[in-house]
């Protein structure tokens, strides 16, 4: 996810991520890492690719910086299918989560 | 390209959405798009999310999810029909490089018959079907993400930003170390030689380009094998 700051909103993480953070720590699916409680609504970027293991990429010229996917495992941690929401070409939000209750074949398709 | 297979299996309960991958967005798809009207959701991933989540590294790719919102098969090379590459013929004026490109382009294997002969069976059977996989297959036949392609991914989110945001200049050097740390990645480097040409012709830029990196490894390698 891209930053311009190291400070992180617990949403936009969760959004981006799939990484909750909860009061047992950062948890995603059925696994949680535990993290200092620090009384801060705001998580630190370095504290969190410390722990679960993400990097954390600068871009000088901009100033911004982006954290990556947690390395060392494999891509998919948990067969439940994240909580996409991605917009249709007249920019209307689509949850797949609206999809529960029928089987779905997502095709990832591109026009380059 | 999926709208008859939609309309032949969403009646039996099979819904069909297609994710386009693409750092142009609107502008880049709306062709397609309105070109094949769907009845099924179309939607467009700008940031290539759904690459990253499911681990996909080149399209098309399908992922099969139940009733409950489970993946029953993570991404695998998944067309709706036969595409009929070995058919193309090399027209008389095609340039050199265009010749040499449809050379390798006729030499790609897929195979969608079996592919959506699984998908029907699946469909027709739901978790009874043989080729819908237990969760623990399913993790264990994604993709593994060692340290180089994380950062690859994070990389790669950087240079679409900063391409999107008026600053393609600053893109290419996170482009090129993406490419790098994770060159069997086709997502991350076709993208990035699109941006800067349509045809991806050799781009001395990134060091590499379609018909250089396709010959690597040979072409009928380019769509992973399907394991069912």
């Amino acid at each position: 996810m891209i930053l311009d700051t190291l400070e992180i909103d617990p949403k936009e993480l969760a959004r981006r991520t799939g990484w909750e953070i909860k009061p047992q720590g950062a948890c995603k699916g059925e696994r949680c890492v535990p993290l200092p409680a620090t009384g801060e609504q705001r998580v630190d970027a370095r504290l969190l690719a410390d722990r679960l293991g993400m990097p954390l990429v600068r871009d000088e010229p901009s100033g911004l910086w982006c954290l990556g996917p947690e390395a060392g495992g494999r891509a998919l941690t948990d067969a439940h299918a994240p909580d996409l929401v991605l917009p249709d070409i007249h920019d209307r939000a689509f949850h797949l989560r609206s999809l529960r209750g029928s089987k779905v074949l997502l095709v990832a398709w591109a026009s380059w | 390209m999926w709208q008859d297979l939609s309309r032949e299996l969403g009646p039996r309960g099979l819904q069909i959405v297609t994710v386009a991958l693409d750092t142009g967005g609107v502008d880049a798809v709306r062709p397609w798009i309105e070109a094949a009207k769907p009845d099924h959701p179309s939607l467009i991933d700008r940031a290539h999310v759904v690459g990253e989540l499911f681990g996909i590294t080149n399209v098309p790719s399908g992922v099969w999810i139940d009733e409950t919102g489970t993946i029953v098969r993570p991404p695998e090379t998944a067309y709706p029909r036969q595409p009929n590459y070995q058919d193309q013929e090399i027209p008389p004026d095609a340039s050199a490089k265009v010749a040499a490109a449809i050379a390798e382009v006729k030499k790609l294997r897929t195979d969608a018959e079996r592919y959506i002969f699984a998908l029907r069976d699946w469909v027709a059977s739901g978790a009874r079907s043989r080729f819908a996989l237990p969760p623990e297959e399913v993790l264990r036949r994604s993709r593994p993400r060692p340290v180089e392609d994380a950062t690859a991914a994070a990389h790669f989110e950087l240079g679409q930003h900063l391409h999107r945001s008026g600053r393609p200049r600053h893109a290419v050097p996170h482009f090129r170390e993406a490419y790098r740390l994770q060159p069997d990645n086709w997502t991350y480097k076709r993208q990035a030689w699109d941006l800067l040409d349509p045809d991806q012709s050799p781009l001395e830029v990134y060091g590499g380009d379609w018909l250089t990196d396709v010959r690597k490894i040979g072409a009928e390698n380019y769509y992973s094998a399907l394991d069912m």
